[in-house]
């Protein structure tokens, strides 16, 4: 409620438009690949597929049978409550120790979460079933009976319980804010610490994705509406965005965090800025509920509204960060998108699409994805679209195939487009403008 | 930075047990008749189904109703509720920069699936095998996508055309709180002209019940006030759907647009629940406004639940506090993530009649101020967050 003081206004780094400036001071990522941003940007910029077969529950029967689990960091019979926690402290401590702010346990701002998306699972359904009914059927009701001692064994439910917990553990300020825009999730919640910081109701603000719910029911899911590849053999060649042979995505897991803060209040504290964030912009879609609009509109307003919002032209990007899933869908929309926005240009744009190596983490995908483009902006080097042999004639775009590339970066989007219709662009630049 | 800017509440959409529209859930508090919930049903858990509603008159398309679950349709229905109520309902122009920010929790599943499975599963030989068979061969797609907590936003862009930006906020009553808080935020500082906000809640749902059931957070066995339910009390979930349209005051004059209030404050906070903590929090969000607040002309529409502690702790500040004291959950029940908005569209109602509604219940109090033209509304967490906000008469 309180607004920003005088001094802080005073104090604020401004952009051409008048705002405070948004600098990234810390960034922290675990994936299939692994834990720690540096082994994740070695093996994405080597081109390492974390793609494998699922070893968490039995696939029999199933069609598809791979993913990119995160499984070194939890064990098998944690839930997706869990994992996701446990994946998203590991992030967020690795970047609020390298940003260097606040005490152990007192983050000077506000916790903005993507967490995975969350409901009892079968596991608890089937450990209260046994609870009601040793030796006979059990019924809901029969579960709802039994519910409150099994919460006292296993621990409640509870959609807020991941931010709940981090905000505890973190020492973040005030109600920490879940959210979710299915796979733009991530990317939404950087944008809201972008404009909580732009507002001047903070100097900094902990940004984080994290999705750990691969599980036997949420692959099945996607399975059922035809949205996961089904070459399962070699799995690490299953993601391939932009080609001509793509056949769906494969669901991943990971988390992102990045301390975003307000650039003067960095450099007032000496703080190494990572980048910028420069814009950020949304736009729905009322088409349909898995697919996007056949002209384009949304997407292509999406990223014209954080072009818009960074104060810069489509000539100033050097780089676009794909939301590229490596479904036939996703992938010829996006094309269709980027050519419109960025028009005869688009075939001198480096774009590449890290999912072709850590699959889609969902909900955290879009923090992921903004975190390798500041890495991509810090080292001028551009992570590769990997399994890219045979190109789609309709889609004629420089894809980075295979290898990574350096390159002068100096600017990047990264494209977040959500089932539900709810898209996200984010700008980001190496230098503050 | 552009300068703050006043928020103006300039629609509401409230669909509950009390029917449709804020006149049907005006005139019921007022007259004060009994407040109607389901104790058969669902027993021994009591809850508040929604009053029978035809989906037709907000979502004509069957194809896209048979998309949704319950919860969804509620909130779809009552978000086309709020924007008629804006006067921006079939206005491409101004639905193009509607945002909206939903809060929004999910859970909802095939019960009948479920049962199933799990009988299934007790005899299985492989039960990991067993399950995959089942879930391939049973699963709806299209539920999915029903149980999602973005695609009730999803479903409002599709049937209503309201295409700016899209948030959906999860996480019980501090989604909901959130949700306000930001839309105002954003509409002062310039970011938004015009926001949906809101949620829906479906109560009447073994699968929903399940996730609180799991805290002992249900009231069951005989019905009684928020207020007077007594050490082991609970919560009666309400169904309903409930939106809001916030519009700066400049863009809502420039269309010749109605306030129904200002949306002066929202304040929300955490704690972790120490004996204390509730009161703590709650004072310091009053102290907050209170320079706002003018004694003489304000209520306090409470958003307690029932639960202890919470209920009790409420109590206590608000006493402290001396304001005149409703609660309206003891008719609506309990929304969860719609709870806010819904009771922040009650006290609209609350500010267009000029006078509270009947107290329902011990912890109600306080005679009805001459001039009512404040409104505090609170919101206390069964398990975590606190909120209020203020909104008032524009004049």
């Amino acid at each position: 409620m309180a607004g920003p003081t005088v001094e802080a206004m005073a104090a604020a780094a401004r952009n051409k438009t008048g705002r405070p400036v948004v600098a990234v001071t810390g960034i922290g990522i675990v994936t299939s690949l692994g834990v720690g941003k540096s082994d994740n940007w070695a093996k994405l910029t080597g081109g390492v597929s974390g793609i494998r077969r699922i070893s968490r529950f039995p696939t029999d029967g199933l069609r598809t049978t791979i993913a990119g689990a995160v499984d070194e960091v939890y064990r098998d019979d944690t839930s997706p409550a869990q994992r996701s926690e446990r994946i998203a402290v590991l992030a967020g401590e690795e970047a609020i120790a390298e940003a260097g702010i606040g005490g152990k346990g007192r983050f000077p701002g506000p916790l903005c979460l993507a967490p995975a998306v969350l409901e009892v699972e079968w596991p608890e359904r089937i450990k209260m079933a046994a609870m009601a009914a040793a030796n006979g059927e059990a019924g809901y009701p029969d579960l709802l009976r039994v519910a409150s001692d099994f919460a006292k064994i296993h621990g409640p439910f509870k959609f807020g319980i991941i931010g709940e917990n981090l905000a505890d553990h973190f020492g973040t300020v005030g109600s920490p804010i879940s959210l979710n825009t299915a796979c733009a999730s991530g990317a939404s919640a950087i944008q809201l610490g972008m404009e909580a910081i732009r507002r001047g109701e903070c100097d900094a603000a902990l940004a984080i994705g994290a999705d750990g719910s691969l599980t036997a029911e949420s692959l099945i899911r996607f399975s059922l509406l035809s949205a996961l590849s089904t070459q399962n053999d070699p799995p690490q060649q299953a993601s391939k965005p932009f080609s001509k042979n793509r056949d769906g995505f494969v669901l991943g897991e990971g988390a992102a965090a990045v301390v975003l803060e307000e650039l003067n209040h960095a450099r007032a504290r000496g703080a190494r800025v990572l980048g910028i964030l420069e814009g950020h912009g949304e736009k729905s879609d009322s088409f349909h509920r898995t697919r996007s609009s056949p002209d384009g509109k949304p997407i292509i307003a999406c990223m014209r509204n954080a072009l818009a919002d960074a104060g810069v032209s489509p000539e100033d990007v050097d780089y676009i960060n794909a939301h590229g899933t490596s479904t036939p869908e996703n992938d010829k929309m996006e094309y269709l998108g980027v050519a419109a926005v960025f028009g005869e240009r688009i075939r001198d744009i480096p774009i590449s699409s890290n999912k072709s190596m850590i699959g889609h983490a969902l909900t955290a995908a879009g923090a992921i994805e903004a975190a390798f483009t500041l890495l991509t902006l810090a080292h001028q080097r551009i992570p590769p679209t990997i399994n890219y042999s045979v190109p789609d004639p309709a889609i004629p775009l420089d894809v980075v195939p295979n290898v990574a590339r350096d390159a002068r970066v100096r600017r990047a989007i990264s494209n977040s487009f959500g089932f539900g219709g709810q898209n996200v662009c984010l700008v980001m630049a190496r230098e503050p403008a | 930075m552009s300068e703050r800017r006043e928020v103006w509440i300039t629609g509401v959409g409230l669909l509950t047990c009390l029917g449709e529209g804020l006149a049907a859930a005006w005139d019921h508090l007022d007259r004060g008749d009994p407040p109607p919930y389901d104790d058969k049903s669902y027993a021994p858990y009591i809850v508040h189904p929604l009053a029978p509603v035809n989906f037709d008159k907000q979502i004509p398309k069957r194809s896209d109703q048979r998309q949704m679950e319950p919860w969804q349709l509620a909130g779809v229905y009552a978000a086309g509720l709020a924007l008629g109520d804006a006067g921006i309902a079939g206005k491409p122009e101004l639905l193009d920069r509607t945002d909206m920010i939903v809060a929004a929790g999910g859970g909802e599943r095939d019960v009948d699936v479920d049962t199933a499975i799990l009988a299934g599963l007790r005899n299985a030989p492989a039960p990991g095998v067993f399950l995959n068979e089942r879930l391939m061969s049973d699963l709806r797609p299209t539920l999915f996508l029903a149980q999602l907590p973005n695609l009730l936003a999803g479903n409002i862009s599709l049937v209503h055309g309201v295409v700016g930006s899209s948030r959906t906020f999860i996480g019980e009553e501090p989604a909901g709180v959130d949700a306000v808080r930001i839309a105002q935020a954003r509409i002062a500082a310039g970011e938004s002209e015009l926001t949906l906000v809101g949620g829906a809640y479906n109560a009447a749902r073994w699968d929903v019940l399940l996730i609180f059931a799991q805290d002992g957070m249900l009231l069951r066995d005989k019905f009684a006030p928020v207020w007077d339910r007594g050490p082991n009390g609970g919560t009666a979930y309400g169904s309903m759907g409930a939106f809001l349209v916030l519009e700066s005051d400049a863009h809502a004059q420039r269309r010749g647009a109605r306030p129904r209030a200002r949306l002066s404050a929202t304040g929300s906070d955490r704690n972790r629940r120490r004996p204390g903590d509730i009161e703590t929090t709650l004072r310091r969000q009053w102290d907050a406004i209170a320079a706002k607040v003018d004694r003489a002309r304000a209520g306090v529409i409470s958003g307690a639940t029932g639960l202890e502690p919470a209920t009790s702790a409420e109590r206590d500040v608000l006493r402290q506090i001396g304001l005149p004291v409703r609660n309206a959950g003891t008719y609506i029940g309990h929304g969860v993530e719609a709870q806010f908005t819904a009771n922040l569209a009650i006290a609209c109602a609350v500010l267009e009649h000029g006078k509270l509604f009947p107290p329902t219940g011990t912890g109600d109090g306080g005679d009805n101020p001459s001039e009512l033209s404040q409104i505090v509304v609170t919101s206390v967490g069964n398990w975590r967050g606190e909120g209020l906000a203020v909104i008032e008469r524009v004049d």
